[in-house]
């Protein structure tokens, strides 16, 4: 019996030649990603257990990415990432994206990724759920909590459950109009918000192949909405050229075996797709975006690591341009790279800046910003019962600030077409 | 380790996810200061819609205005307890409210290890669907030998299911602990 991916990069890191699902094995990791909102935490942990002159494990396999309450006056949050820097200093570490500087990346999921630490073959983990989103790199990523992070910093390892796969093919073409966001709407829509826990979502077929490695993040970013330990999809030359473009580290490509075993395996006609959200307030209340289309809404919003990415805003621009939204919609670029994409790349002569400025748009900084809600003062958070069209990943009630608000999960191609009409729109609508 | 948790229960239905464990605008606070962190307890659960807080009625307060901890003690749930983010916040507030033992059909798959690993309370999972069986404020008895759970105030008794693999976590207290033990650390 074959092995899959995941089997094949969780033996490796455990020094056997193969696991078995439901195993439980201790891996050796290659990086450690934390956060603002967990960060310090996990360090009050490590020390607590390993001393208060205790040294991580590996100063070059710890990142340090401040992003989700960052552009707030809550005293609490600002204190938050004064502990960070404090542990960065005190450790020497190489790999901290500071607030306030040039350094600054903003949302960690696509930090990792633009600054080269997501690389086949390796084991990553973040205290973050959407750590998942690294699956895109062909490698093993997963979202654990402040304790066993604080393990990590300490011994550069953790348990691990050996997770059985699921398999989701998608064959054929997709339509121009749908996106990556559609389809894992659709997936989970179809298996549940616990669809795959405790098991891997891997994604294959030459429509998966042929979406752009932003477009792969989405649908990896949100396995955790389905449950799911964490995604993957085998890296190929799109993979590694942006892989290479990032870093010079060495790295390795697992392929799944043919006769590898799967819990689940399901074929999708990718043809066939159609424009998705979820419904308040649940991931996986699916409906075709066109059976919506009396829902009218008072904010379209995007942004964040799952549409906050620069295909998003360029799918966006595309509906937008030249026209005027009907309700506030707020522009949040997940990182700061992406910000300055959209400052630089044109679309009919104009930056992507520009075209949302001339529609109405408002514009934030990169950020996590109002996907979780966070302080009162953040960036497009609600406060009463606003009714959302989201690019974001979650829409359960409070999510995005107010327990009264109403959030629809879409692709930023439906929360566009949304603006511009004040209701739930289909994007085949806009783009003839 | 107790060998029997004795307290009152606070029943919840499927699905409950971390925003309405903890809302994130509370995720600021220090979990390592004493008085800082009793703010965990005073907003545990406090993102649950009112009509699903303590079931079957709903609209019962987990813990009550002005107050840092709950009169509760232990939470019946439903399926997929615990979804969503990976905040250690979630299990650590529920704690800090005063949370002795979960008892839920299903656990999302990073709240159920947090609670293991970081030592909080053991998450048990029951054999069948508890929420129908036990309201709000009842009085309940969870025996670790016997691996069962009795409702005092109906006189019914449940089997839970074994803890399987963390087991010598939970045995051990934490995931430090046990890799002192095991001699990792």
């Amino acid at each position: 019996m074959g092995l899959t991916i995941t089997e094949k990069i969780l033996a490796a890191h455990a020094g056997k030649d193969k696991v078995t699902p439901g195993e439980t094995i201790w891996v050796d990791v290659d990086v450690l990603m934390t956060h603002d909102v967990c960060g310090p935490g996990t360090i009050n942990i490590f020390k607590e257990q390993f001393g208060k002159n205790a040294k991580v494990f590996d100063r070059e396999k710890v990142v340090i990415i401040p992003d989700h309450y960052i552009f707030t006056s809550d005293k609490h949050a600002n204190r938050n990432i004064d502990i960070l820097r404090e542990f960065v200093s005190e450790q020497n570490l190489p790999y901290y994206y500071d607030v306030g500087t040039e350094n600054y990346k903003g949302v960690c999921h696509l930090a990792l990724a633009q600054e080269g630490h997501n690389r086949p073959g390796e084991v990553l983990f973040g205290t973050d759920s959407h750590t998942c989103t690294s699956g895109a790199f062909g490698m093993f990523s997963t979202g654990i909590g402040n304790t066993d992070a604080a393990f990590i910093l300490g011994t550069g390892k953790l348990w691990v459950k050996v997770p059985e796969s699921m398999k989701f093919e998608f064959t054929g073409k997709f339509p121009d109009y749908i996106m990556a966001k559609d389809i894992i709407l659709q997936v989970i829509g179809d298996i549940g918000v616990d669809g795959a826990t405790y098991r891997t979502m891997e994604w294959t077929g030459n429509a998966i192949m042929n979406f752009s490695m932003e477009e792969r993040m989405t649908l990896c970013n949100m396995a955790i909405e389905g449950g799911g330990k964490n995604a993957v999809i085998e890296a190929d030359e799109v993979t590694l050229k942006y892989v290479k473009e990032r870093t010079n580290k060495p790295y390795n490509v697992y392929r799944s075996d043919h006769d590898a075993n799967y819990y689940f395996k399901k074929t999708y006609d990718a043809s066939t797709m159609e424009p998705i959200v979820a419904k308040p307030h649940s991931p996986d209340n699916k409906a075709l975006v066109r059976e919506c289309s009396d829902v009218k809404i008072d904010r379209s919003y995007i942004g964040s690591c799952t549409g906050g990415k620069y295909t998003d805003f360029l799918a966006a621009a595309n509906i937008l341009n030249g026209k005027k939204v009907a309700v506030n919609t707020f522009i949040v670029p997940a990182t700061t790279e992406v910000y300055k994409d959209l400052e630089s790349k044109m679309l009919d002569g104009k930056t992507l800046l520009n075209i949302f400025k001339e529609a109405g748009c408002e514009i934030g900084d990169a950020s996590c910003a109002a996907c979780l809600g966070g302080p009162k003062d953040t960036f497009g958070r609600t406060h009463g019962t606003e009714v959302v069209v989201s690019t974001t990943n979650r829409n359960f009630p409070g999510r995005m600030g107010s327990k009264q608000s109403e959030v629809y999960l879409a692709s930023p191609y439906t929360a566009a077409a949304s603006a511009l009409t004040g209701r739930i729109t289909d994007p085949r609508e806009m783009l003839n | 380790m107790e060998q029997v948790i004795v307290g009152r229960a606070y029943v919840l239905g499927d699905n409950i996810d971390t925003d309405q464990i903890i809302p994130a605008e509370h995720l600021v606070y220090s979990l390592s200061d004493p008085e800082e962190k009793k703010n965990y307890g005073k907003f545990a659960l406090s993102g649950v819609p009112k009509d699903d807080a303590g079931l079957p009625e709903g609209n019962k307060l987990f813990v009550e205005e002005g107050k840092f901890e709950s009169e509760y003690t232990i939470i019946i749930g439903g399926k997929n307890f615990g979804c969503g983010s990976s905040r250690e916040h979630a299990p650590a507030c529920l704690k800090i409210a005063g949370i002795q033992a979960i008892i839920a059909t299903s656990y999302a798959r990073i709240f159920y290890r947090n609670s293991v690993d970081g030592g909080f309370f053991i998450p048990f999972e029951s054999s069948g669907k508890l929420v129908n069986n036990i309201r709000t404020g009842n009085n309940l008895t969870i025996n670790l030998e016997t691996g069962t759970l009795i409702n005092n105030s109906s006189n019914q008794t449940f089997k839970l299911q074994p803890l399987g693999e963390v087991a010598e976590i939970v045995k051990a207290g934490n995931i430090f602990e046990y890799a002192r033990k095991a001699g990792m650390i």
